[in-house]
């Protein structure tokens, strides 16, 4: 017997773990935790299960009783009402007949692998942007793209593409010997004449020449008019973000700047453009976009959409960049300052590589926006998906049908979208987490 | 020994000053950037000249006074097709800021809903509000547009089926609103003699209850008592105005849609082009609004409650005096310039024909008349200053709540 | 003065200040800032927070610019010309108190890229030279990492290294040791000893009394923007002057 007034206490033999009460641990604990924890609770859990009953028990039937095979609506219907008696079920065989045209447009049938190939290459492109693991060796991919891009969908002579591409190599030749001779600014001035002047009367005589002496990589030329469905929008989209970035970039600092004339220039630019809807801006580019050019210059629609949208998200572009500045210390720009490096130096080694990775979950946001908003060009005549849409609905076969096609479209927009503000989260978390 | 070393004498000026003097290379820099826009807006500005002397055009807002000579079909002030065109842009205006107004309220009410329930403790609450929030955003809001107005003409509604004795459907709520494929039918009212009383009365009363909501406030602080505000408040919006419609003879009637032949008479008809429009943009909006709402309110909460708590407040007392008002310095401005984002995106009313300002001015307009850059140039400059007007609502409101801050 | 002589003395005068005077809006932070700094020299300056010894020495590389009066470094006035400005700033280092490494840059580029864009020196030199540099601060073997995987006591000798690599003929120095634990101090203390012995003209901003007392030719005091009192480190102690410089030194030292 222990002597019950002794404080003194030695635990002779170690308690096993036992197993918790039932209430504690498994389903039980789980359910009670999160759906009936309350009355209130259990209310909502029994309003959210008859919600998802309802929902289903309309959509379910529906969507897998749906047929596949058939050439026109009214096959399809009378197949439906062969097998169940009445016609409350989809009708895929819209998409098994038109899934092609829905991603590709009118693009021709035989040439479809180059808008395959270019699309795998995109993600390749991609790749080394958006994750640091992936071997940096690609970004060279990255910069070969727009070029290959161009080559692959709209076809040609490979030349025109490379001599393009040359230019920017060209460009970049003389700005690093420039720079090494003369201050940043007339490095980046001077090596601009240098390209401009090479794009302007060298690139078109020459490609002519290369081409008709060694007509190497000639792929058949493709029209814009028939791009189009899915292809359309990706093309317009991830040039309209490639291309704002640059010009996103100037607008920031020019907002950010203590010239006034330069901040009032690109104020008035960024907000008139966050001011009004795209729309206007799009039929702006098919109506009046003529006006302002030189007579006779006529370009291609697809061309004048992308100039357009780019401007667009070049605005958004600059307050994302913007607030990408906002949050670098004042420190950054004045060690910059005190070690030597002229605006333009600090901008390109200090600043600009800080801000624009903070600035990245903010760029995939504007691009999944901009991407949305690439639906609208069926405004103006060009065929994105939308578009293919009511021209399917147009041919008699399959007048009538409306939730095939949307639902298609938008199971198409919902995985590239939801998987890029997955992919900007994830970076966010990572950018709040991580140390430098 | 003052000075060791006589001062660089400033040699008078010097050209290369212009670029390395910091007094005077921002205004270099200025001026050339000045210049060159100029230039390229001198050259935009030339070409367009050239362009329009070619069509034989010339710029002119003359037209605006012309007759329209077409009709809209939804009209919140008179007009007809012998009204001005600049008539016709109003009246596309009004519409535009209708839809736009209504879709900001009911986006603003999912939202917060939606933004509230997915932090509900409740599992599947929450889940299907992330199912609600991830689909509608990632999904372009033209097609929610079109689906939306897919949904109320396809719908198995005619107004013909509400016939007779045996009809196949129903009209809700007390037989006062009819939901038909050809669009919804509600109440009007009818306003008769003395109706503007009532209304006064009404405005009053609203006025009233911020009056008492001060002086309750000014005697909690002084008094510490705490009265029942909240039934005392719903007195006073409801009895005095009742009390006045009473005492006038009811002044204000309803008229109720009713089916007669093959379609409703009486009531308001509200377009299917609009309530698509209004329900797509608000679900869409609201997509957002119950993310800001519910990162918003998880900024605030986790340090914050529980230091309120600890001081002993109740939770809903936590809630309205310490979540909400820091939550909502958070969450107003990314709200506002959704309320932006969903009127620009009111221009898509065009994917259902609902005649808003682009439909009229930039429209038809624009079509029958022929002047492509007036027409474009006037709705911008009324989309930018309808932006414009709501950003700086924000920017007063941002102001406010920083001066209180500090 | 006879030219040779003016000219014998520029070559001894680091830094001469000469009536400086600056605003912030209406605020007048810096009043008649008299100063002469001798190559080689010294400098400690101390004084209560908010007493513009930040500006001061911020001016001295035009990270702040002054309204009036004037300032020659190493015989270049600091006027509204970029050339000077930049000349300038390549002789002159400069350390923060918080250090502003460039994270995104491991601590061989932030080391590099200064002499590679601004004095033009090939990739190899540059290398070889922070090497030199970051053996001379003791870390080397840090080389190859990102600033935010030292220490703030390592953090701060690589900006010291950073500066070095100018090779610069002035070293400003605004409380380096300030934001450091107090087992830090020590080592970053100690690197500025070394550069002391070397014949560094320095100026240092700190309040780190043993370091005036060991290395400094002249402790300034500074007030209300304006220098109060300056002295021998000895003399400066023992024996202030001036009663703001005793309730200064008795606050700092008194516990
Ligand atoms: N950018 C600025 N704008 C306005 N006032 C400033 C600014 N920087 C510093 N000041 C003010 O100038 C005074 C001197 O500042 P500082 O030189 O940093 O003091 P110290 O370094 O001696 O603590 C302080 O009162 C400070 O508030
Ligand atoms: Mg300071």
């Amino acid at each position: 017997m222990k002597n019950s007034k002794s404080v003194a206490f030695v635990r002779e033999g170690m308690i096993d773990q036992q197993p918790a009460p039932a209430s504690q641990i498994g389903a039980v604990r789980w359910l009670k935790d999160n759906l009936f924890s309350s009355v209130l609770n259990s209310i909502l859990t029994i309003i959210s299960l008859l919600v998802i009953f309802w929902v289903l028990s309309g959509i379910v039937p529906w969507m897998f009783g749906g047929v596949w095979n058939a050439s026109s609506l009214s096959e399809c219907r009378d197949i439906l009402n062969e097998r169940y008696g009445n016609t409350h079920y989809a009708c895929w065989a819209v998409l098994t007949e038109r899934w092609q045209q829905l991603l590709f447009g009118f693009y021709p049938a035989e040439e479809i692998w180059r808008a395959v190939v270019a699309f795998v290459l995109m993600l390749v492109a991609i790749a080394p942007v958006l994750f640091e693991s992936v071997p940096r060796k690609l970004l060279w991919v990255t910069i070969a793209f727009p070029f290959l891009m161009v080559w692959l969908v709209w076809g040609g002579p490979i030349w025109g593409p490379l001599l393009v591409a040359l230019g920017f190599v060209l460009f970049y030749v003389s700005y690093v010997v420039l720079e090494r001779k003369s201050s940043t600014l007339l490095a980046l001035i001077g090596s601009l004449v240098i390209g401009l002047v090479w794009w302007m009367f060298c690139v078109g005589p020459l490609s002519e020449a290369l081409g008709s002496a060694l007509p190497i990589g000639d792929l058949e030329r493709v029209e814009s008019r028939v791009l189009g469905g899915f292809m359309i929008c990706v093309i317009i989209g991830l040039s309209g973000i490639a291309l704002s970035l640059p010009i996103g970039l100037i607008l920031a600092l020019g907002r950010q700047s203590n010239l006034w004339v330069v901040k009032a220039i690109c104020v008035g630019f960024i907000e008139f453009i966050r001011g009004v809807p795209l729309i206007t801006l799009l039929f702006t580019a098919s109506l009046l976009l003529n006006y302002f050019l030189p007579p006779g210059t006529a370009f291609d629609l697809t061309l004048r959409v992308i100039i357009m949208v780019t401007l667009f998200s070049s605005a958004y572009m600059a307050e994302v960049i913007r607030g990408g500045l906002a949050a670098l210390p004042k420190g950054q720009y004045e060690a910059a300052d005190a070690l030597g490096l002229d605006y333009w130096q600090s901008q390109r080694l200090i600043i600009m590589p800080q801000a624009l990775k903070i600035s990245i979950p903010g760029i995939v946001n504007t691009f999944i926006g901009l991407f949305k908003d690439t639906t609208l060009v069926m405004f103006i005549g060009i065929f994105d998906m939308l578009g293919l849409s009511n021209a399917i609905r147009a041919n008699s076969a399959w007048n009538g049908i409306n939730w095939e096609l949307y639902i298609f479209i938008g199971l198409v927009f919902w995985i590239c979208c939801f998987s890029m503000s997955q992919y900007s989260q994830w970076l966010e978390r990572k950018l709040r987490t991580g140390h430098h | 020994m003052t000075t060791m070393i006589d001062p660089p004498k400033a040699a008078g000026f010097h050209i290369s000053q212009l670029l390395y003097d910091t007094r005077y290379r921002s205004m270099t820099i200025q001026v050339i950037v000045f210049l060159l826009v100029m230039g390229l807006g001198a050259y935009l500005l030339n070409n367009t000249i050239i362009n329009l002397a070619a069509a034989d055009k010339d710029i002119d807002f003359g037209f605006l006074g012309n007759r329209a000579g077409y009709d809209i079909n939804q009209l919140l002030i008179p007009y007809s097709s012998d009204s001005t065109h600049w008539r016709a842009t109003i009246v596309g205006l009004l519409n535009t800021l209708l839809v736009a107004f209504l879709g900001c309220i009911l986006a603003t009410i999912i939202g917060v809903v939606a933004g509230v329930l997915r932090l509900s403790k409740n599992w599947l609450t929450a889940k299907i509000m992330s199912f609600y929030v991830e689909s509608f955003r990632n999904i372009p809001v033209l097609l929610w547009i079109l689906a939306f107005f897919a949904v109320l003409s396809e719908m198995d509604r005619k107004p013909r089926s509400f016939r007779g004795e045996d009809a196949v459907n129903n009209m809700w709520l007390w037989d006062s609103v009819a939901v038909t494929n050809r669009g919804t039918y509600i109440p009007a009212p009818i306003w008769g003699d003395g109706s503007a009383l009532v209304v006064i009365t009404f405005l009053l009363s609203l006025l009233g209850i911020w009056a008492y909501g001060k002086w309750s406030h000014r005697r909690f602080e002084a008094t510490g008592q705490i009265l029942p505000n909240f039934w005392y408040k719903l007195g006073i919006f409801i009895v005095p105005s009742l009390a006045v419609f009473f005492l006038l003879g009811r002044p204000i009637a309803l008229s109720i849609p009713e089916i007669k032949g093959f379609n409703f008479s009486g009531g308001l008809h509200i377009r299917n082009s609009l309530l698509a429009l209004w329900l797509a943009l608000s679900f869409y909006t609201g997509s957002f609004i119950a993310e800001i709402v519910r990162s918003g309110i998880l900024a605030i909460s986790k340090g914050q409650t529980e230091a309120a708590a600890a001081l002993g407040l109740r939770p809903s007392r936590t809630m309205n005096l310490v979540i909400l008002p820091q939550a909502l310095r958070i969450i107003i401005p990314p709200l506002i310039s959704q309320y932006l984002n969903l009127t620009k995106n009111s221009s898509l009313a065009l994917a259902v024909g609902y005649m808003d300002l682009r439909s009229t001015l930039g429209g038809t307009t624009l079509n029958t008349t022929g002047r492509e850059l007036e027409c474009m140039l006037l709705m911008m400059m009324v989309y930018l200053a309808v932006s414009l007007t709501i950003s700086t609502f924000m920017n007063v409101y941002n102001n406010s709540v920083k001066l209180k801050e500090r | 003065m006879s030219a040779e002589l003016q000219n014998h003395l520029a070559d001894e005068v680091a830094i001469q200040i000469t009536n400086m005077n600056k605003w912030y809006g209406d605020f007048h932070v810096l009043r008649d800032i008299n100063l002469t700094v001798q190559r080689g020299e010294r400098i400690v300056i101390a004084g209560p927070s908010g007493s513009g010894k930040s500006t001061m020495i911020r001016c001295i590389n035009r990270l702040e610019e002054h309204q009036k009066g004037q300032i020659v470094v190493d015989g270049t006035e600091l006027s509204s010309d970029l050339k000077n400005i930049d000349k300038i700033r390549r002789e002159v280092g400069m350390c923060f108190q918080h250090f502003n490494l460039f994270p995104h840059l491991t601590i061989l580029e932030n080391c590099t890229l200064a002499p590679m864009w601004v004095r033009k020196t090939p990739k190899k030199e540059a290398e070889e030279l922070a090497m030199h540099f970051l053996e001379k601060v003791k870390i080397p073997d840090q080389a190859n990492k990102y600033p935010g995987m030292l220490s703030g006591g390592q953090q701060q000798r690589v900006a010291i290294a950073r500066s070095l690599c100018m090779q610069p003929r002035i070293m400003l120095f605004d409380e380096p040791t300030s934001a450091l634990d107090p087992e830090m101090i020590k080592e970053v203390l100690d690197t500025m000893v070394t550069l002391a012995d070397e014949g560094m003209t320095m100026l240092c901003v700190t309040h780190e009394m043993g370091f005036a007392r060991q290395v400094a030719d002249r402790v300034i005091f500074m007030d209300q923007g304006q220098i109060v009192e300056q002295n021998e480190p000895e003399e400066f102690f023992n024996n202030p002057k001036s009663d703001r410089t005793k309730l200064f030194l008795s606050q700092i030292l008194g516990h």
